[in-house]
């Protein structure tokens, strides 16, 4: 299950778009995820056969639970070895509930070939380290031989229905919250299980087999993860805030000369023109642009310019306009209208929610003057746009009426300051003096 | 074309726009972006969709009447 976006923590596959033995290629949709959020379209980064899907339709798991196996395309003449597997079992049956539950653990990054999720499952009952394992299957494959050489039964434990060790609490926990423990990770001595791993399993279990969650439901729980974001990043990231008046009469009077040429559907917005102005200035002060992760901060070469979308019934969402800084006007325009659709309606794609490098938010819509936001971790900076309007404007000793809009940036002391952040606002202000440009 | 269908016209433009926008809830004088949390794109696709619908261009000088059920109502039964 892919994180598609910080806020999120679980979801549910609502459908397989791909069945076992379907080849599939980098950029395929394979499945359709529900989230808190949106359903989203999950896209596939390998290329390979589909093996096995590891989690049935319409059942919740966390982030990082293996959604499927692959035999990947180089690996496709070992008889069916899941090659891409990278999550520590998870088993999700598809029989009616109590559903077994999942484990989930992040994964190393260089797991060995394992022969298939059972052996996977009998080196962690085992606590054998897979990748301590030396593979004798075909291409170098773990089979469940190697498993048993390196760790034999632990007398006391029944052979066919080996389970590893537990706790007594643990045992009676797991079986209150309808959990196998078989599939759980244990974090005791030996890989025994213990109470706070069945609490921890019992937290994201597919505790609803079907997506029966109400649209309250799901509202509440977006506010939640919306919240528990901001408040990590409002405990993380030291921001600075900063605003400016830009004079949008240039840009004003081009709009209306240029819609008044063209049918309906062919128009712009202004929010078209704010967010061209800003894709191109970012691509100018690259410490606007990136993610800050374990202290250091990656500075991206794209500009993928996430736009907060309000979902009316409460809630934002922030899916990504990717290489933002290359795009045209009227190729601005017509991505944004599809996004926007797409957002309210459903169907995002799973790389649109995970990649945003800065985000842009436009309250103007709403009557507000301007917006301070708060920068969505591990982004860096926020730019915000209040109410376009007419306002009086001071320019060359004279007095006139201009179209004005308050631009503000939420920037992260951590990765640059307020000279930096100055730097950037004048910089969309001086683009949006020339629209044609644009 | 008749208010009825006027009114027709509006909620299937609208549904792809705002599936849960409820037109009958908008209250006279209230413009739709307020009542139905219409931003300026939502709009932009709404005229789109009338323009559409009706087969005409609706230049911008328009816009401000098209904001209001009334105004839309006036506007889609006067010129067929």
């Amino acid at each position: 299950m892919p994180s598609l976006g910080a806020d999120m923590d679980a979801g549910t596959i609502t459908k397989w778009l791909v069945h076992p033995g379907d080849r599939v290629h980098r950029g395929d949709i394979v499945a359709v995820v529900q989230t808190d959020k949106s359903d989203i379209e999950v896209e596939i980064f390998e290329e390979g056969t589909v093996d096995e899907l590891a989690v049935p339709e319409g059942v919740r798991v966390s982030v990082g639970t293996v959604l499927a196996h692959l035999t990947s395309a180089s690996a496709s003449n070992t008889s069916g070895s899941p090659a891409t597997p990278v999550t520590p079992a998870t088993s999700a049956s598809p029989a009616p509930p109590p559903a077994s539950s999942s484990a989930v653990r992040p994964a190393p990054a260089n797991l060995p070939l394992v022969e298939s999720p059972l052996v996977r499952r009998l080196a962690q009952r085992r606590g054998v380290d897979l990748a301590t394992v030396t593979g004798t299957g075909v291409g170098g494959t773990v089979t469940r031989g190697d498993v048993e050489a390196v760790a034999p039964f632990t007398p006391g434990v029944t052979g066919s229905t080996a389970r590893q060790s537990s706790s007594p609490y643990a045992r009676r926990l797991a079986r209150d919250a309808g959990i196998d423990l078989e599939g759980v990770v244990g974090s005791g001595p030996g890989g025994s299980v213990l109470a706070r791993d069945v609490r921890g399993v019992a937290a994201v279990a597919p505790e609803k087999p079907a997506p029966a969650s109400t649209p309250e439901e799901r509202r509440r729980s977006m506010q939640r993860a919306i919240g528990a974001l901001m408040a990590r990043s409002k405990r993380e990231v030291p921001h600075y805030y900063l605003d400016t008046t830009i004079d949008l009469s240039a840009a004003a009077s081009w709009l209306e000369r240029t819609n008044a040429e063209r049918p309906v559907a062919d128009r712009l917005v202004m929010a078209s023109l704010l967010l061209c102005a800003t894709a191109r200035a970012v691509a100018r002060v690259p410490e606007m642009n990136g993610h800050y992760v374990d202290g250091e901060f990656s500075p991206s070469a794209a500009v993928n310019l996430g736009v907060a979308i309000s979902q009316r019934r409460g809630g934002l969402i922030a899916p990504a306009l990717r290489d933002a800084e290359q795009l045209s006007l009227d190729e601005m325009m017509s991505r944004l209208n599809d996004l926007v659709r797409r957002a309210r309606n459903g169907l995002l794609r799973s790389s649109e929610l995970s990649d945003s490098t800065i985000t842009v938010t436009n309250l103007g819509d709403l009557g507000v003057d301007r917006v301070f936001g708060v920068i969505y971790p591990p982004q860096v900076a926020l730019v915000g746009f209040g109410r376009v309007h007419d306002r009086p404007w001071a320019t060359q000793g004279l007095l006139g009426v201009h179209t004005c809009v308050v631009a503000t940036l939420s920037g992260d002391h951590r990765v640059s300051d307020g000279m930096r952040g100055g730097r950037f606002l004048t910089e969309i202000a001086r683009l949006l003096r020339e629209p044609e440009e644009l | 074309m008749t208010e009825e269908q006027a009114r027709e016209v509006m909620r299937t433009v609208l549904r792809p726009i705002a599936p849960e926008a409820d037109l009958d809830s908008v209250v006279a004088g209230e413009t739709l972006q307020e009542a139905l949390d219409l931003d300026s794109i939502d709009f932009l696709q709404f005229v789109a969709g009338l323009a559409e619908v009706t087969r005409r261009d609706i230049p911008e000088r328009d816009y401000a009447q098209l904001s209001t059920v009334e105004g839309c109502v006036d506007y889609l039964t006067t010129s067929h």
